[in-house]
Parts: C-alpha cells; structure tokens; sequence
C-alpha cells in the first residue's frame, strides 16, 4: 500500500538535489560514519593485535569490549553534546567511534588468536623475531577475521548514525525523524531503505578489499570468517 | 556534577519515573529476547538443512539488521495494524533483530554437533524431531548462549531509541536531559542500562551453564567460561 | 532429561518475563481508555518540548484529583504523532495550543484572535474529540534573532524582517517548514535562504542561533530561552502566528464531568505569567515537572495529587 508512494518519493529528483538533499544527507552519513571507524579502527585494532600477540590483558581487554557495547549510544551523544557543545561533529563521533570499537577489538584479537601455534613455532625456528612474526605471519592470518570484525562494525554504525539527527546533526536520519515528526511516513522508509542500501554497498566494498588482501592461501579460512549473521 | 546527581535522585518523583522506566526497559529488551530465539531455532534448522535456504535467509537477515531501528519503529504499525504508540512495535521490531542475529548461531550450532553423536541417537531409535529437541539443541546452547548475549546487550542498547518516537525506556531519560539541558537523567540513563546489561548478561550465564552440566568450567582465555567458538556475531546496531 | 530441564526453564523464563509484563501487557498497551467515560484509565499524552510535558503533568494531577486512574505518556513527539495518538484511542487528553491546533486541523483557517480561534476550533474538531474551555495563557511561536542581528538590521518586528529573509537562514523544528513555509511567504513575503531542522525550542535551535549557524530561529514565548540568552524576539504584526490559547484536547468519552470540571478550573487558573514562571522553575532549575505541578495547584486551590 505504502510501497507506491516510498517508490515515488524515492524518485523524486527534489527530494535528492539542493540544501536537506538526499544526496547532501548520504555524504553527511558516510563523513561521519568513515570517520568514526577511522578513530575506532586506530585504537582497537593496535591493541587487539597487541592483546592477540602478547596474550596479556586479555581478560581486561574482553571485559572493557564487552562493557562499550553495553553503552547506550544515544546516551552517549546527548550527555557529551551538553558537556562539549551542542552541534559540534565530535560528541556524535565520539559516541560512534566507541560503538565500533568492541567489534574491531574482537576481530583483531581473534584473528592473531586464530594463528596456528605451529606456524608460530616454525616461523621462530626460522628465526624471525618477534616483531618480525608479528607483521610477517600474525597480522597477514588476522586479516580475514579483522576485515569481519571491521564489516560487523560498518553496518553497526551507518545504521545508529541516524541518531545523529536528534543533536541536531545532519546524515540520513535528518530525512528519517523529520518524516517521523510530521508522520511522513514514505520519507520515513524511504530513508530507511537508503541507509541499508548504504550499509550493503559499504559491506560489499568491504567484501571486495578482503578478497584483494587475504592471501590466497589463507582463501579457505577467508570464508569461515564472518559478520555479524 | 555530583550535586547535580545528587539532587536529582533525592527527589522521589524522579526516582519513581527513573524505576518505572527501567520496569519498561526491561520488558521490551528481554521479551524480544525471548521471542527472536524462539523464532530463529525453526529458521535455523531448515537453513542447516537446506543449502539454498541458508544462504537466502543469511542475506535476508544481514540486509534486515540494516534497516534502522528507528525506521522501523515507525513503519511497523503501518504494516501490523497496530497503534503507533503500541509497545508491540518495538517488540515486533527488536524480536526481528534478536532472530536475524540468532540465525548464523543456530546453523553454527547444528553444524557442529558431531556427526557420530547424531548417528548414535538414530541408532538408538530417535526421530528426527525428539533427536532435534533432546540432543542437537543441548549442545548448541554454548553457541546460542553466546549469541544471545550479544542479542540481549543489543536490544538493550536498541531500546533506548524508541524514546526517540516517545516509547518508554530508559531512552527517555536521555531525550528529556538533552532537552532540559540536564545531565543528570542522562548520567543515571547510562549507569542503569550498563547495569543492566550486565545483570542480564550475568543470569544468561548462570542459565547457560545450568543447561549444560557437561561443559567444563574454567575459564577460558576469551572470557567465556566455555569452549570458544567461532561465528559469533560481533554485535548489533546500538 | 535435558529436554525437561530446557524446558521447564523455559516455561519459568516466559512466565517470569510475561509476569513483568503485567502492568503493561504490550499486546494490550496501556493505553486503554474506558469507553464508559472516566470510570477506568486516562492516558494524558505531551509533546516532546518542555512547557508541553508540564502541562499535561498538571492535567494528570487535577485528574488524579477528580478521581481518575491517570497515567502520562510523555515526549511522544510532535503533534502530528499526538493527535494520532488520541484517534486511536492511545491517548484521552493533551494540552494543546488554540491557534496552531486549528491550522493543523484546517489548513485554510484564517482566524487569529483568541475567541474567533477558538470557536473555529470547536467545530474543527473531529469527531469523537473535542476541545475544553480555554486559558487566557499563551505561548506563542516566535521568530527570534540575536540582539546583534536585531541592531545590525534594524529589526524589531517580522515585517522589518521580510524584505531581508532571504539572506538569513531559518532554524525550526521540523514540522515548521510544513507548516509555516508557506504562510510567512503568503502574508509577509519573507522566503528564507534555507530552512534548517533544529528542534522544538531545544538545545540545538538555541545553540544554532548563538554560534551563528542559522540566523532566525523559531522558538515558544513562555519559554526561558529568549530572555536567559539576550535574544530578541521579533514583533508578529500580521499576525502569522494565530492565538495560542492553552487548552485540553480530549477523546469526549474519556472523561466525565467531574473530571472535565477539572480541567476546566485549571485553565481558568493559568495565566501567561504564571506559566511562564512554572516553566523556568522547570527549565532553569531542573526540577520535577510533576512537583512544579503540585505546587501549581496548591496555589490554585484546585485538587490535585
């Protein structure tokens, strides 16, 4: 009943071009979602690969991923928004960047995890040094499960970044709650289906980075690594 | 801050609003849990079994945990026929969540129950369905218990944005202190959905390990308390 | 025997999670009023600004004191979603503002002054709904700017704002533009540059207009934010923005008469003054709606719990 009119809405050329645009909105969206995984992706996967390599400060490393995803987002944004400054990127960024991190964390951590002790082994028998076994054989056998910690992150964040819109931000959730507030509800769907089409694209990408790096030899265990579902 | 704090929980009206809140909260992340679980089990086990099912409701769920929790808040009474303040709305909503999460879980699950076990318990005369329920699913609960977790610190964070379409919920506690421009509701906003989170999280434990008495104990380097496992889904939308 | 323990865990989980729902069984939604007319439930529902959230605490508790089983459903949005609400019977009584309940109600409507407003308004209502007596208080949209735009430009009244509209940008909530975009053009000829959602009256629309994001906001007069930022507000000489009077809006069969007795001698109570005055004790020193309620109604010498 209601598909009609999402499918004209959605083809109205008005409601993409100018100021509030759709297009103005997807470039809004994606600058907040990229740079909120950037800042997470800096922080977490150094110390997952750390915690992985080392073996230390896992159980702490767990606890602190496990607690952030506990964080309600929403609440995030509006308490550093009041204390930072209303309208400013960073509270939104910040509160999405800790949303991503835990999954990154976990990816970067289970795939050093996932290295075969006996290649560990072998590659110290051939006399690489630890820094060596690190980048040499560790950080190349994470990289399938880190790339699916990192696209488990990607469809986290470009979904909740439709807060945004309630700090008065801008990305694709302005078009979402505005159409909310007036009960617009193809604007509504319309924007919803915009931003899972963002997410699939960005998840698709992502796909095709992991097929460029994962070394072919490690193809096989490319395809058990997953996100999330 | 802490004055502030202070004051706004020395008020009892605040207190009670805070606990009413918290009731809601409670309700509307833990019966999603409930319901998705319920929901994925079936989906799972024909996905297991069928090859070109499996992949077509992997996809399906994936593409469904994009949709904005927000978004669909506000069109499911359109398509169920209910009122738009319904809480229904956001159970519907979250249950469709917790099952697209659940599915990958299930089929790992089933996947890993060893073949000779499976043998074994059709050996000894057990149909399909009672060999389903009284052993492939026991030894999948490691795999789902982890899901689930994941599932139910996700709904609890989800719930919060409904407060964004005046649904009850701790979520509320953060609209009116933006709005006010008060922390306080906030900072409590944030302090009881952790614990929360926790508290659920802690129970989901206790229930996991009460249904598998088989299952060592020590913990294990991740944190989990059990064997770890692969294909756990790395979260959900917040 | 794992299967009997699965699921008598089970059943006790459901049960114990079905148990929590008791209050509130989502698949019943407390929002049930009693058609009888006031004997069972009363949701009164508010908007999500601040004054809006006061007032339906103070209709609750005048309610309470007329005898009914009040329960509130604050900050569910705009009024678009409110009235909703109320035709589908999720809500019994919100507060609602004369002038722009009617423009929403019928978009044609021309009337401005308080009296020809509200009788308009009477007949506006839709069936199965209607509207109480009114309040002599009122709180008014408002175009706002800094006191530096206002002395830069000359500016005290919207008319003086007109010709330059198109070089300043609008901060609104965002059912403004749907409402109000045409109107200011068709009365005032003032076509903003561009038109930016903020919020209703919120944080964002009064940090938009400090750091000179937006150059004209939209905001409420009884609300705490013009005077606490030196803001000026601009004169509505054509009369846009139509009487604001302060009145219940109510699904008839909800209440009785006793009941609507009470909300009436609330609004004979309120006064502009007054209610600005409540919403600052709200706004400015955080306190409980509800107690700035209370207190309301003990000077008023109106029943109330």
């Amino acid at each position: 009943m209601i598909f009609g009119d999402v499918f004209a809405w959605l083809t109205t050329a008005a409601n993409w071009t100018g100021d509030g645009g759709l297009l103005q909105r997807i470039g809004e969206h994606l600058w907040y979602t990229l740079v909120a995984l950037a800042g997470a992706a800096l922080v977490a996967v150094p110390a997952g690969l750390a915690v992985g390599h080392t073996g230390r400060g896992v159980t702490a490393a767990v606890g602190f991923a496990n607690a952030m995803r506990a964080l309600p987002t929403l609440g995030v944004i509006t308490l550093l928004s009041l204390q930072l400054g209303v309208l400013r990127t960073g509270p939104v960024l910040f509160g999405l960047a800790l949303l991503a991190v835990p999954p990154i964390l976990a990816g970067a951590y289970a795939g050093v995890q996932s290295v075969d002790r006996s290649v560990l082994d072998a590659s110290a028998g051939v006399g690489m040094t630890r820094w060596q076994q690190l980048w040499q054989v560790e950080v190349p056998t994470a990289m399938p499960l880190l790339l699916g910690g990192l696209r488990g992150a990607v469809l986290q964040v470009v979904a909740t970044t439709t807060v945004a819109a309630f700090v008065g931000l801008g990305g694709l959730g302005r078009p979402l709650l505005d159409g909310q507030r007036v009960t617009d509800y193809p604007q509504v769907a319309g924007a919803a289906l915009v931003v899972a089409a963002l997410a699939v694209l960005l998840d698709v990408l992502l796909a095709g980075v992991q097929r460029l790096i994962v070394p072919r030899g490690l193809r096989v265990t490319a395809r058990t690594a997953h996100r999330p579902g | 801050m802490i004055e502030e704090l202070a004051r706004y929980l020395s008020n009892w009206r605040n207190r009670e609003m805070v606990l009413e809140l918290l009731v809601v909260h409670v309700r509307l992340s833990l019966l999603p849990l409930l319901l998705g679980l319920l929901a994925a089990v079936p989906f799972g086990w024909v996905a297991q079994r069928y090859r070109l099912l499996r992949a077509a409701l992997l996809g399906s769920a994936n593409v469904l945990y994009t949709v904005p929790s927000l978004a669909l808040f506000v069109i499911l009474p359109g398509i169920l026929g209910t009122r738009i303040l319904d809480e229904i709305n956001v159970v519907v909503a979250l249950a469709l969540y917790t099952a697209a999460l659940l599915v990958r879980p299930v089929i790992d699950a089933l996947d890993a129950v060893p073949g000779h076990v499976l043998a074994a318990a059709t050996a000894m005369g057990y149909r399909p369905v009672r060999r389903f329920l009284t052993v492939e699913l026991p030894l999948a609960v490691p795999v789902l218990a982890a899901g689930v977790r994941v599932a139910s610190v996700s709904n609890i964070s989800l719930v919060s944005v409904g407060a964004l379409i005046g649904v009850g919920g701790l979520g509320q506690l953060f609209t009116q202190g933006f709005q006010d421009t008060y922390n306080a509701p906030i900072i409590v906003g944030i302090a009881l959905t952790l614990v929360l989170a926790f508290v659920v999280d802690a129970l989901l434990v206790v229930l996991r390990n009460a249904l598998t008495p088989w299952q060592p104990r020590r913990t294990k380097k991740d944190g989990t308390g059990q064997a770890r496992t692969a294909g756990v889904p790395a979260g959900g939308q917040a | 025997m794992q299967f009997k323990l699965i699921a008598k865990l089970t059943a006790a989980a459901t049960l114990a999670v079905l148990a929590g729902c008791g209050g509130g069984d989502p698949l019943e939604s407390g929002g049930t009023t009693a058609t009888n007319g006031g004997g069972g439930e009363v949701v009164v529902g508010s908007a999500d600004f601040t004054e809006n959230v006061l007032l339906a605490e103070i209709y609750a508790a005048a309610l309470r004191g007329a005898g009914a089983n009040v329960t509130t459903k604050l900050r569910i949005g705009a009024r678009e979603t409110v009235v909703k609400g109320l035709q589908d019977s999720s809500l019994a009584v919100v507060p609602e503002y004369s002038g722009n309940l009617l423009a929403y109600l019928d978009k044609s409507a021309t009337q401005t002054k308080p009296d020809e407003v509200y009788t308009a308004l009477q007949s506006a209502v839709p069936d199965g709904l209607e509207v109480l007596d009114m309040s002599e208080a009122e709180d008014s949209d408002v175009l706002v700017v800094t006191e530096q735009t206002a002395t830069q430009n000359n500016l005290s009244t919207v008319e003086d704002l007109a010709p330059r509209c198109g070089e300043f940008v609008l901060g609104a909530a965002g059912e403004w533009k749907q409402r109000w975009e045409a109107k200011i053009k068709e009365i005032y000829g003032c076509t903003f540059k561009s038109i930016q959602t903020t919020d209703a009256g919120g944080p964002v629309t009064v940090e938009a207009l400090k750091s000179g994001k937006v150059q004209v906001v939209n905001l409420f007069t009884t609300a705490s934010a013009i005077d606490s930022n030196g803001f000026k507000a601009l004169e509505d000489t054509k009369r846009m923005y139509p009487a604001q009077n302060v009145l219940p809006l109510i699904r008839s069969d909800a209440l009785n008469d006793a009941q609507k007795e009470a909300l009436n001698k609330v609004s004979a109570a309120l006064t502009t003054e007054r209610l600005t005055a409540l919403v600052a004790r709200v706004e400015v020193d955080k306190e409980n709606a509800a107690d700035v309620a209370a207190d309301f109604l003990r000077d008023a010498g109106i029943q109330g719990q």
